[in-house]
């Protein structure tokens, strides 16, 4: 017994990997990229499988930049249909989609995302300028003798960065590196009150590396605390630490509005009207690209689009403005709608 | 040599008598300490995991009166299963909220209205239809799952003293609740979507169904793959393999191997199974091979335990009475050391189910509603629902994630004293 037992395992075991034939057809849309449009895509793909015949496409949070490398690394249902992007996608993504045959893209603008530098409900709104934030955060700032140099950031307090604001200590919790919305943070809040200082907006022209990494560089000496990619951690941490900032998505403030405020910025709160207006100055385009050659072999991804880019869905009272995304004005949505009906293909 | 002021021996051990008592009273209630304080960490897991899940159990139900009207869901032959499917439900029932509240008129107060149903319900009232076709033109009283935000307030989580627009409830919206519940239309009741339905974007709609049959066909390949192959090369290596330099590697590998980061049998997996042989993303099939991996070092080492005491005793009176050597083990050897064998495989199973770093390489954690169905449909499993939930914006998933952990302890536990009895029962002194 133990004989034929063994016999079944062992042919078991040379069958498995057998099993999965290296190119079948996938009958579902697999979609891959942005944890910032992840939650907007979910809810689209969700409403998808269950309105329609289709199975529901498969999503997985990979972050912008390792979506594009799954999306651009060919044709055949083993690589991924849609990728989405916190961002638009670079040259060099572009140019590594070609050399793979991806040639045929469709771009499509959803829509924006806003994000929020909170504290807590139990202490006060900061009204706070790019400026502020970049002096308070930065590795080096310029020196506050007024010479045209940089010292290591001296400032403890917000009152030392800024007189009208209160003494309290510098305290932020943030995204790492890893992550877009960190990297959108670093980009539209710091190098834009970088960009403040007249001196340093002239680097860019002489040393863009130089100016690049004056204006991104986040301090190390402990004021700025990576608190991980998960944004509801920083939620709580910053009820239970009314003194403490963070910097996270709109739709977790949208959600969590007992608990947390978003500071003004530039005269401006994080509301849904003030990031659709582009009044509130730290919020970013929202992207997804889908591969020409796919549509027609993998099934529904011309159904998937106009589920997307139907007004009930992406409009100003669509669902995913519920989920906390900012929808684009009528006349763009109008535009995107039609370029991607004709599947125009991308052209950078 | 001995005068009266040099100490004898008993005098020396009483004098330090008392040092020697204290030390050992400080070590034991060191001890002791170190018990009691892993026992209140524990105690202080299990009562926030259950204190903030066991809610989600619960689940806010609607009563409304809907009228199954042919003509409104344009279903015109009945013989077409897309028509039963797909029609519009939702109408449905915003006009049954409508008729319940016929005072609320204008466009704002209808959104209001409109807000209490889960935005998903109109699935659930399809399947009731598709389920019950003869109500088809009747008036049905039906319960249907509230919106989260609403679920929410039933539970009692919103601080109704702040300001209005500093909490995602409206006024009106409360005293709208409060009306129905105080009717008995709205009420809490058993959770059974949590259990029966796959992951959703919608607290109210989102279940564990999916990650569990997940779990179970990714340990189904992980337990048929790895348990013969680890009983083999235990066997091979304990009772038939020389003793030499080679066969020295190959343990000091195994024993390395337990010990590797997870995290790296999921990029051998991507770099072998997905890029190499070209197998589809986010399959069980895949998730399994690469747990396998995973798991094999552990049964391997806990089933050459397993073979190792077996007294030798047993082999001998086997060779003596003339069994060959293959008799001597199947015969004898391994029914006497399956139990550890199975123990082994069943721990290791364990640590396989609460497994997600491996998976996060392959493509398994994903957003997945559809159940999968096999071994290549794609899938998430049970950890891998539990992250995806932690870092979802919505209120609601705080409560799902802790009842999720809940239903993940609740299997490993019972693995565990599966284990346990096996070795109860079955182990063997010598």
């Amino acid at each position: 017994m133990i004989k034929t037992a063994v016999m079944v395992f062992s042919g078991l075991v040379a069958y498995m990997p057998l099993m999965a034939p290296a190119n079948a057809e996938r009958d579902y849309i697999e979609v891959v990229g942005s944890s910032t449009v992840y939650p907007f895509a979910t809810a689209v793909a969700e409403k998808f499988g269950k309105g329609s015949k289709f199975k529901t496409p498969k999503i997985e949070s990979t972050g912008s930049g390792g979506g594009m490398k799954l999306f651009c690394n060919g044709i055949g249902s083993q690589y991924p249909d849609v990728t989405n992007a916190s961002r638009r996608i670079k040259e060099n993504e572009y140019k590594m989609c070609l050399e793979n045959g991806v040639t045929d893209i469709i771009e499509v603008l959803i829509g924006y995302d806003g994000i929020a530098f909170a504290n807590s409900r139990k202490s006060q709104q900061y009204v706070l300028s790019r400026k502020d934030i970049y002096l308070a955060l930065a590795k080096d700032v310029p020196n506050p003798d007024g010479s045209e140099s940089f010292v290591p950031n001296p400032y403890q307090t917000w009152k030392d960065v800024n007189a009208v604001l209160p003494a309290t200590k510098i305290e932020v919790l943030g995204p790492p590196p890893t992550s877009g919305t960190r990297d959108a943070f670093v980009e539209l809040a710091l190098e834009g009150g970088c960009k403040s200082f007249g001196w340093i907006k002239a680097m860019k022209k002489v040393d863009k590396p130089a100016y690049k990494a004056r204006c991104h560089t986040i301090r190390e000496d402990g004021a700025f605390i990576e608190a991980g990619e998960n944004d509801n951690l920083i939620v709580n941490k910053l009820h239970a630490n009314p003194s403490a900032f963070g910097v996270f998505g709109f739709s977790f403030l949208d959600q969590n509005s007992d608990k947390v405020q978003g500071s003004k910025v530039e005269g401006f709160a994080p509301t849904f009207e003030s990031i659709a207006s582009g009044d509130y100055s730290i919020s970013r385009p929202l992207y997804f690209y889908v591969k020409k050659a796919h549509v027609g072999v993998v099934p529904g991804i011309v159904e998937y689009l106009r589920e997307f880019t139907a007004d009930s869905t992406w409009g100003d009272e669509g669902y995913l403005a519920d989920k906390g995304m900012i929808p684009l004005d009528d006349a763009k949505r109008k535009a995107i709608r039609k370029s991607v009906r004709k599947l125009q293909r991308l052209q950078l | 040599m001995s005068n009266s002021h040099s100490p004898s021996t008993i005098e020396i051990v009483n004098r330090n008598l008392a040092v020697r008592y204290a030390r050992e009273r400080r070590f034991r209630r060191l001890g002791l300490a170190a018990v009691l304080s892993g026992f209140a960490a524990l105690i202080f897991l299990m009562v926030t995991i259950v204190g903030d899940g066991w809610r989600a159990f619960q689940q806010g139900y609607i009563e409304l009166e809907i009228n199954f009207d042919a003509e409104a869901l344009e279903i015109d032959d009945p013989a077409d299963d897309d028509q039963w499917q797909y029609a519009d439900y939702t109408s449905l029932i915003r006009s049954a909220l409508r008729e319940r509240f016929p005072a609320l008129q204008t466009r704002k107060e209808k959104k209001l209205l409109y807000s209490l149903v889960s935005p998903g319900a109109d699935y659930q009232l399809a399947n009731m239809l598709v389920e019950n076709r003869e109500w088809l033109g009747q008036v049905q009283r039906v319960r249907l799952p509230v919106d989260d935000d609403i679920d929410v307030l039933l539970k009692g989580y919103v601080d109704e003293t702040l300001p209005e627009d500093e909490r995602r409830i409206s006024n009106a919206q409360i005293e709208l609740v409060k009306g129905l519940k105080s009717s008995g239309e709205i009420a809490l009741g058993f959770n059974h979507i949590f259990f029966t339905a796959g992951d959703s974007r919608e607290p109210e709609q989102a279940g564990i169904r999916g990650a569990l049959i997940g779990s179970f066909l990714t340990l189904v390949v992980t337990l048929s793959l790895s348990f013969p192959i680890a009983v083999a090369a235990a066997i091979y290596l304990e009772e038939f393999a020389p003793r030499n330099r080679i066969t020295d590697i190959i343990e000091v590998n195994i024993n390395n191997l337990a010990a590797v980061p997870s995290i790296v049998f999921g990029l051998l997996g991507l770099a072998v199974f997905l890029n190499l042989f070209g197998m589809p993303r986010s399959v069980p099939l895949v998730g399994g091979i690469v747990l396998t991996l995973m798991t094999l070092p552990t049964i391997i080492i806990s089933s050459r335990a397993a073979l190792k005491a077996v007294p030798p005793s047993i082999r001998e009176a086997a060779l003596g009475l003339g069994a060959s050597k293959m008799q001597v083990i199947f015969h004898h050897v391994l029914p006497l050391a399956l139990p550890g064998m199975l123990t082994g495989a069943i721990i290791g199973m364990a640590q396989a189910l609460g497994e997600t770093a491996p998976l996060l390489m392959i493509g398994m954690v994903a957003f997945i509603v559809d159940i999968p169905a096999g071994f290549t449909d794609p899938a998430t499993v049970l950890p891998v629902q539990i992250f995806l939930w932690s870092d979802s914006p919505e209120r609601g998933f705080v409560e799902r994630t802790s009842a999720a952990i809940m239903v993940l302890l609740f299997f490993l536990i019972a693995m565990n004293a599966v284990a346990v009895l096996l070795r109860r029962r079955f182990e063997r002194r010598w």
